[in-house]
């Protein structure tokens, strides 16, 4: 179990020897892996609070890794630090819909309350304070991560609360109840979040009796469950729609010792928190699906990749794996099938969106930075430490879990023609009912408006910042693949919110999750930030414009992954949907001259440096 | 008598440059007996004329900008031609005059910078240890803007110099009212 | 192996089963712009330089296997405006003052705008990252103000001298290279290491100390032709 934050190690009561030791037994707990590099600095990070240069060259000795590929995979995460961070670290949710939530107001009561400001630590080591983006929590905004638990639905006055409780000496833990240790994981996941479940459907949030879905599949050959998973049209749920039968078909049919199955379950789109539910409320699903998919290509292995954010879920998470592994649905001989073994480990992130990219995610799991791989080759050739993988969303599996039960027909008949079954969507915003929609694929985001109350929407961005961002008059389009694809995330703005301000926000979340492999995404999406400030600030002029589709089309086409080929979709979206809020904001430049430049501000350091005003630009001086 | 075409109106200023620019329009050599039949130079430090005598259509501008003059002169030089076009690195990108933005991470850049130039520098031999401050001298800007931060600029013509064949070379095509590019092998950034 | 043949630009390539479209066409004397990759070094399709389009799609030539009959666009208008852009990029991101660089002439950071004819007025906003300057080690300097990400450092220095002294750190616009220690002289570096010589940093960031400047203008490498000159002479051989 990681450290209590009361119990950590204070700067200066430091004893190098001790830490080296604490540090090989952390490596000792996962046999000096190099490929399990994010748990072993995970553990560092809870012991002591950062990861320092002595512990990096303690874990590369242990490991066999060179120091500075050790920093590479602790410099790449947000939540990894190499500066001391506070025994309570709050991070904040900056999401767009956290800030129109009232972020402003619980940030100014949380520096108010610590004395420091965003980014800083208090000097006796006690706080730190930082923002990160969206922590899947959209439905109850503003919300925020005190260390490994979470709070929601922030005011000043539950600020002052929390800050009060933890001066006084309690654990964040006790923020949930006093009796956190007692009760049980589920308990405490559900005291801290709501889930918002506002309409159950068919497959996943109705009534789902257990593993029948896993006994039936058993049944059957393997090649006669993907043809199921095949029939029943399913497509994966992460956002990109693969179907999810050719993925595992290829993988079976790849030659190898070893496959495996990861459960992807990094949902970082800001908006979605679809997986954080599922996951509450269904683990059990999750893991059938993952199980069913292990039997389908042949995989011992299995990982669920948990976003960092979501590590208040890790107890329930390993409780239910234990569970599932004491019924013998996961180990040696699962459900007594000769054979067939397939366990589950759980792999918790560190920060990072681009996790989310099947490649990236792998990186993670091995061990390194969250980098996506080269294609080809493809995960399912050569995935997981080389052997073929089948990455899909945690809500692909589950899906697959309750189409073996049901048959592929039950499930194929939902939706609609190339869009089958039903899909959860995470709806957040401006609407009187935030939550969780389980609907069959085909409801027009007007239809989903009139569920959730987003009456006086005026804007609506589907599959969040790398999807598409709508307008009043083309609220009739389907919440389907080959209309509004999504992976879930649906975001409601009324008309009083500033669509540049929204534009600006996701477009600096894209600089700040870029992984930074490639230059397109890395400059480029710097550059679109820059562009949109100046829009913002009112000194664009019309050929800025074509600047942001020129831009923008080089950054999509040349882009190595789906990160920098989405990443303009913010601006291009708007610009299509939202044409006005641009032009209104240009003016061609008066003679020529840049307004960009100010020269004001440009001479202020020499003016007071020199203790004289200017004779060109003080008009009122000199002479 | 036939009327002679009326001539194209050329304007040059050096800002925070070295003069080599306009050194390497010097290198035109001979062939600028030849152009001087097509141009005539208004303001320009070729001339030693300080004021605009009217609108010109040429405006070529050396060096980037380091001070208020500079933003002056350029924006005069913006009003004042119909092209533009910033001739060198400096006034493409800044250029060596652009080394000192390397310290903008400072809490004072100008005051390090100058208190470096003038008083603790290795080589400085400055008996009043003050850094120049006459009222004539005009103030410096933060840091080195490139030509195109301040004003639109039509074309550039990259080099450090750039030799006296491309200068002749885009002049003439200028003339000819088109820019359609350069030789490859003729450009250097250096 | 087994041989087949695709086109790039409409001209007959031959290539072997698991050749890559760049692999393929350096063979056949057709050069394909790039600046990550690099002879006797593994691919790693960063800088996007080489992206090539096949079927409407594009991809890095680097790493994209080639496939028989498959018909690349390689130097077309369009895709030349595209490295254009990158290339740009690179120049804004980092602190690249050609006319103070010991690498000028020999950059190919400097010689692929020359290639690209990247000389019309900047669109792009200057950067102006400040970046430290690592002349700790003796014969050994690192000036990251002009280095471009590529990568060749690290994976000359992993896979040929087997030392790893180079890696990347942060991540986004602040993944930056670093070295395997405090500062270089804190490393195994040495000045005989591949890692270190003229070939690998396409760049003036690795600078071997006391042997800059010494080629005049006019003699330099890419005074003496374009970037991929060598590669296009084999193929009219």
């Amino acid at each position: 179990m990681p450290q209590r934050p009361g119990e950590s190690v204070s700067e200066e009561n430091r004893n190098p020897d001790a830490d080296a030791d604490a540090i090989r037994q952390i490596c000792d707990r996962y046999a000096n892996d190099r490929h399990r590099m994010m748990d072993i600095l995970r553990d560092v990070q809870d012991r002591f609070r950062w990861i320092s240069p002595e512990a990096m060259v303690e874990i590369a000795t242990r490991t066999g890794l060179t120091r500075i590929a050790v920093e590479g995979v602790a410099s790449f995460y947000a939540f990894f630090t190499q500066q001391p961070a506070g025994r309570v670290t709050i991070r904040l949710c900056d999401d767009i819909v956290d800030r129109f939530a009232g972020l402003p107001e619980v940030t100014a009561a949380f520096e108010k309350a610590l004395g420091i400001g965003i980014g800083q630590t208090t000097p006796d080591g006690a706080f730190s304070l930082e923002y990160t983006p969206c922590i899947g929590l959209c439905d109850q905004a503003p919300a925020a991560m005190v260390n490994d638990i979470v709070v929601t639905a922030l005011t000043p006055e539950r600020v002052h609360e929390i800050v009060r409780q933890m001066k006084d000496g309690q654990r964040p833990e006790d923020l949930v109840s006093h009796r956190f240790d007692e009760i049980r994981p589920y308990e405490r996941a559900a005291r801290m979040v709501q889930n918002n479940v506002r309409h159950a459907g068919a497959v996943l949030l109705g009534p789902v009796p257990q593993d029948a879905g896993l006994a039936k599949a058993l049944g059957l050959s393997p090649s006669q469950i993907i043809d199921a998973v095949e029939a029943s049209g399913l497509r994966g749920c992460g956002g990109a729609g693969f179907p999810t039968a050719r993925k595992w078909r290829a993988a079976a049919a790849t030659g190898a010792e070893r496959r495996v199955v990861i459960g992807n379950a990094d949902e970082g789109e800001p908006g979605t928190f679809k997986d954080r539910v599922l996951l509450t409320e269904r683990p059990h699903l999750v893991f059938e699906g993952m199980t069913i998919a292990a039997r389908a290509i042949g995989a011992s292995e299995g990982i669920l990749y948990l976003r960092g954010e979501y590590v208040y879920l890790r107890d329930l998470i390993e409780e239910t794996l234990a569970e599932r592994r004491e019924k013998g649905l996961l180990g040696k001989r699962i459900m007594g099938v000769e054979g067939f073994d397939f366990d589950i480990r759980l792999q918790m992130g560190a920060g990072a969106y681009i996790c989310g990219e099947e490649g990236a995610l792998i990186s993670s799991c091995e061990g390194l930075p969250g980098e996506p791989k080269t294609r080809p080759p493809y995960p399912v050739n050569r995935g997981y430490l080389g052997f073929p993988t089948v990455v899909n969303n945690v809500e692909t599996f589950s899906h697959v879990a309750r189409i073996l039960d049901r048959g592929a027909g039950w499930f194929y008949a939902m939706g609609t023609e190339g869009s089958h079954g039903t899909k959860l969507f995470s709806v957040s915003g401006d609407c009187i009912n935030p939550g969780i929609y389980e609907l069959p694929y085909g409801a027009t985001v007007q239809e989903l408006l009139a569920m959730a109350g987003g009456d006086d929407a005026e804007a609506v961005l589907v599959g969040g910042p790398s999807g598409t961002m709508i307008a009043r008059d083309t609220f009739d389009r389907r919440l389907t693949f080959d209309d509004l694809a999504t992976g879930g995330a649906v975001v409601i703005f009324n008309g009083k919110r500033n669509i540049l301000e929204i534009v600006e926000y996701y477009m600096s979340f894209f600089v700040h999750e870029s992984c930074g492999y490639c230059t397109p995404c890395r400059v480029g999406n710097v550059f679109l930030q820059k562009a949109i400030a100046k829009f913002r600030a009112g000194l664009a002029n019309p050929g800025d414009i074509d600047y942001l589709k020129d831009l923008s089309a080089t950054i999509i086409e040349t882009s190595r992954c789906g990160l920098g080929m989405t990443s303009p979709h913010p601006i291009l979206t708007t610009l299509e949907n939202f044409p006005l809020v641009y032009s209104a904001m240009v003016k061609p430049t008066r003679d020529r001259i840049r307004d960009t430049f100010d020269i004001q501000s440009a001479i202020d350091g020499a003016r007071k440096l020199a203790k004289r005003r200017s004779y060109i630009f003080d008009k009122d001086y000199g002479q | 008598m036939t009327e002679e075409p009326r001539k194209v109106r050329i304007a040059t200023a050096s800002l925070a440059g070295c003069f080599g620019c306009h050194m390497a329009i010097l290198d035109i050599d001979e062939r600028l007996i030849e152009l001087m039949k097509l141009v005539e130079i208004d303001r320009s430090p070729l001339t030693d004329i300080k004021r605009f005598h009217g609108r010109c259509d040429i405006g070529i501008i050396e060096g980037g900008c380091c001070n208020e003059e500079n933003v002056e002169v350029l924006r005069d030089f913006r009003r004042h031609c119909d092209v533009l076009v910033a001739i060198g690195q400096c006034a493409i990108m800044g250029g060596l005059p652009a080394m000192r933005n390397a310290i903008m991470h400072s809490d004072e850049p100008l005051r390090e910078c100058l208190e470096e130039a003038y008083i603790s520098g290795r080589y400085i031999r400055n008996t009043t240890h003050d850094i120049p401050n006459d009222p004539a001298l005009p103030l410096l800007l933060d840091k080195v803007y490139p030509v195109s931060e301040v004003v639109e600029v039509d074309y550039q013509i990259p080099g450090c110099a750039p030799t006296g064949d491309v200068i002749f070379e885009t002049l003439t095509r200028l003339l000819a009212g088109r820019l359609p590019g350069f030789e490859r092998e003729h450009i250097k950034f250096d | 192996m087994s041989g087949f043949t695709f086109t790039i630009d409409g001209v007959d390539v031959p290539a072997q089963d698991g050749q890559t479209i760049m692999e393929a066409a350096d063979a056949a004397g057709v050069y394909i712009p790039r600046l990550c990759d690099h002879q006797g070094l593994r691919h790693q399709g960063g800088c996007r330089v080489c992206t090539v389009k096949a079927a409407g799609r594009s991809f890095s030539a680097c790493t994209q296997p080639a496939t028989p009959g498959l018909q690349v666009e390689n130097e077309t208008p369009h895709i030349n405006k595209l490295r254009r852009d990158l290339v740009e990029m690179l120049f804004h991101e980092g602190n690249h003052l050609c006319p103070i660089c010991e690498a000028s002439g020999n950059c190919e950071l400097q010689a692929m705008a020359y290639r690209l004819d990247m000389t019309a007025p900047t669109k792009f906003p200057y950067l102006e990252p400040s970046r430290a300057l690592d002349a700790s080690h003796p014969d050994i300097a690192l000036d990251t103000n002009r280095c471009i990400s590529c990568g060749r450092c690290i994976r000359a220095s992993q896979d040929i001298d087997r030392k790893g002294i180079f890696g990347y750190v942060g991540r986004g616009i602040r993944r930056r290279v670093a070295v395997d220690g405090a500062d270089l002289a804190h490393t195994d570096a040495q000045v005989t290491d591949h890692a270190i010589s003229d070939d690998v940093c396409p760049v003036g960031c690795i600078i071997r100390k006391r042997v800059g400047f010494a080629t005049p203008i006019g003699e330099r490498k890419f005074d003496q032709g374009l970037i991929g000159h060598e590669i296009e002479e084999r193929g009219d051989d």
